[in-house]
């Protein structure tokens, strides 16, 4: 009877245990160094918010290979609840049937209230299907901006508070800063999404058909090698004779040339905006990217980058139950503007932006207010709400080599870009055949 | 010659050979099955769904004219990195072999580069040649007046690859090349000299005879290193670029693997790779080791 009694209690304090254990769910992520450490922190705050519930975020390296290892994983079988994906495996992702969780069945399914007007339509839009249902969340989110090193244009003459607002000016100016003893006018980071996807979005000019591939259909065919682009990059080529225009790399590799105060102009994401103020040893401003005014429509409005979270099939009911309740608390105004604020990534909610400027954080960080507003410049058209291309990371890549290509004075400008948009139709048509 | 040894007990020896067999059917065979597997499909990268295709990921990827040139700058890219490690690397050695003072620290300081991991070395040439940051870089610009520029220009980026792979294995040639000289009997040595042989004739009619089964395992190694280990000096260096013009074999197959998720042309190009580099160490076998004398 003794016996009995004390294996009851054993039980009743084993099931005791169970229950106080929060169920833990796992998020793979590739947030690095100051970025990693506030993603650890948004973790802990929600860890510490409530008893039910603990997210364990774990650095899987790079984009490419945290998205290697939760595929590798999925395949096994161990998936994590979730995993951060570049904006370039969006389609991947969503053709993909039965492998994820889309987030607007993810949130009511499992008690959260989920409505998706309080996210930046600019921002939700891009994770969303064509009727508007968001299948990812939204989490570190930027668009390009252009930097400038104020130093450069006083030297130049140039009115330091006034940046281009035209290519035409900003070429002027580009030309002026060489003159005044600099290296080089100007570089960019990111041809790809910079030059070509943000450059067209900002002029209200087609990517590819379907609404930049946005509408879901899989035909989608490439089409921005249109004449605005064409004298874009004729001109970029141009000024690289002239030593006007340096070229730094491909992805992020140019900022040192700008860092370095050998060019005194720069394209790169507000999501750098932290590094870039940890590196640069002058005052630098943060502008729109500049457009041309003979383009009807321009400017528009710019596309995000960054990356969104994902949920994979084959958890357990309580493990969704934690994956909604993060999600909830990430979309908290207070959250994203504590992520907003010590990122530069841009805040996912209007509330977290309305709250950040409450607080009066923009007037010693004009660049991320300036950020937001390019985004949300217009209402999003056809052009300019994203970009969704399966293959999308080769796309780019081809987009680069056929850049170094024009540049070496291998193929001409229009040649290269034309050769950009068939060999990127027929990495789509790849995709079409493997996800019919 | 070679001295026989028998097991009376048939357990024993196998039971020795396992975990070598072990290790080499889980990490070589089962892999390489896989792969050849899998090139025969055309699959998300999830796994949910797999179209059988046959060959059609073997006619995809030899009608694919840049992989025609990968191929060809593998084989450029592999002839000059082993023949430039091994070449200097010999050279090195012989001269470290001679009785000279601070002999130790010499040795020492030419096998210092094999501790550094391929990735690091990667970086560390990056640093010296990246056109806007590298000191080596600005110095060339600057003092000698040489544009150098490799994120545009292929010919200087394939230099640059080929040095760095070079630079990393001269190393671990240069131990084995040391080691191979110091068990060439000197009395052999001697010998010739008395006969009047010159330093030269010597090392070319003695010594380097005798250290054919050396230079032969060399060449097998630095050309597996070069088609296989050289992958984080390209990632770090080139990243495969401009254009695709360091594009090497083994880089494309991580690259359409692992970033762009095409696991059916990944395995493809593995498998054909693994083909390749089988068939060369074939032919070195059958050829080049007839002229070996062990």
């Amino acid at each position: 009877m003794k016996r009995i009694v004390a294996t009851l209690i054993a039980m009743i304090s084993l099931v005791g245990m169970i229950a106080a254990e929060p169920v833990t769910v796992e998020f793979w992520h590739a947030m690095t160094g100051k970025n990693g450490e506030i993603t650890q922190s948004v973790c802990d705050q929600f860890n510490a918010s409530q008893t039910d519930y603990k997210v364990v975020p774990v650095l899987k390296g790079s984009y490419p290979e945290t998205l290697n290892a939760g595929i590798a994983a999925f395949r096994a079988k161990q998936a994590p609840a979730i995993i951060q994906v570049q904006e370039v495996g969006t389609a991947t992702f969503m053709a993909t049937k039965g492998a994820i969780y889309p987030v607007y069945k993810l949130m009511p399914e499992n008690g959260q209230k989920f409505d998706p007007k309080v996210y930046m339509p600019a921002i939700s839009g891009y994770y969303s299907t064509a009727d508007g249902k968001m299948l990812s969340m939204p989490f570190n989110s930027s668009t390009a901006v252009m930097y400038y090193n104020k130093d450069a244009f006083r030297k130049a003459g140039l009115d330091p508070e006034k940046p281009p607002v035209t290519w035409t000016e900003f070429f002027d100016a580009a030309k002026k800063i060489k003159a005044a003893g600099y290296q080089g006018g100007f570089t960019t980071n990111w041809i790809s999404w910079i030059q070509i996807e943000n450059f067209n979005a900002w002029h209200n000019q087609s990517i590819s058909t379907n609404g930049n591939g946005m509408n879901g259909k899989l035909d989608t065919v490439l089409q921005f090698n249109n004449p605005t682009t064409v004298k874009h990059f004729q001109t970029m080529y141009d000024l690289s004779k002239e030593g006007v225009f340096i070229y730094g790399g491909r992805e992020n590799k140019a900022n040192p040339l700008f860092q370095t105060g050998q060019v005194g102009m720069h394209f790169e994401s507000i999501g750098g905006y932290g590094s870039m103020k940890a590196a640069c040893k002058f005052e630098f401003g943060v502008a729109r990217l500049p457009y041309y005014a003979d383009v009807k429509g321009a400017p528009q409005n710019t596309i995000i980058g960054g990356a969104s979270l994902w949920v994979f099939m084959g958890k357990s009911k309580p493990e969704y139950k934690a994956v909604a309740a993060f999600f909830a608390f990430l979309s908290k105004p207070e959250i994203q503007a504590y992520w907003h604020q010590n990122t530069g990534y841009l805040p996912i909610t209007k509330a977290a932006y309305d709250l950040t400027k409450s607080q009066g954080f923009y007037k010693n960080s004009p660049g991320l207010e300036l950020a937001i507003n390019q985004l949300n410049n217009k209402t999003p058209t056809a052009n300019s709400a994203g970009l969704r291309l399966g293959n999308f990371a080769q796309i780019r890549e081809i987009e680069d080599q056929q850049w170094e290509e024009i540049l070496a004075g291998k193929i001409s400008v229009k040649d290269g870009l034309d050769k950009m948009v068939q060999l990127g139709n027929a990495k789509l048509r790849e995709f079409e055949a493997a996800n019919k | 010659m070679t001295k026989q040894y028998e097991f009376h007990n048939r357990g024993l020896p196998l039971l020795l050979v396992m975990p070598q067999m072990v290790i080499v059917v889980i990490f070589f065979f089962w892999p390489a099955a896989q792969a050849i597997l899998q090139s025969l499909f055309i699959q998300d990268p999830f796994g949910m769904s797999q179209k059988f295709t046959g060959i059609s990921n073997y006619v995809a990827l030899f009608n694919d004219k840049t992989y025609f040139n990968a191929l060809v700058l593998s084989f450029a890219y592999a002839a000059v990195v082993a023949f430039s490690a091994m070449v200097i690397a010999l050279f090195l050695a012989v001269q470290a072999n001679k009785k000279i003072a601070g002999q130790t620290f010499y040795k020492t300081m030419l096998i210092w580069p094999y501790a550094v991991a391929t990735m690091v070395a990667g970086v560390l040439w990056l640093f010296l040649f990246n056109p806007n940051i590298g000191v080596v870089a600005y110095y060339m610009k600057h003092t000698l007046g040489i544009n150098w520029n490799h994120l545009l220009n292929s010919s200087q980026a394939f230099l640059l690859v080929t040095v760095a792979a070079s630079w990393k294995q001269i190393a671990y040639n240069f131990v084995f090349f040391l080691a191979g000289l110091q068990s060439v009997p000197a009395t052999l040595i001697e010998a010739a000299a008395i006969d009047g042989a010159s330093p030269i004739k010597r090392f070319w009619r003695i010594t380097f005879p005798l250290l054919s089964p050396t230079t032969f395992y060399l060449l097998v190694m630095n050309v597996v290193y070069a088609f296989f280990e050289t992958f984080p000096i390209i990632h770090q260096v080139t990243a495969g670029g401009p254009g695709q013009s360091t594009s090497i074999l083994v880089y494309r197959v991580w690259k359409d693997g692992a970033v762009n998720l095409d696991l059916g042309s990944s395995s493809t190009q593995s498998v054909v790779l693994m083909v390749i580099v089988i068939a060369l160490t074939v032919v070195q076998f059958r050829f080049i080791e007839r002229k070996v004398e062990y």
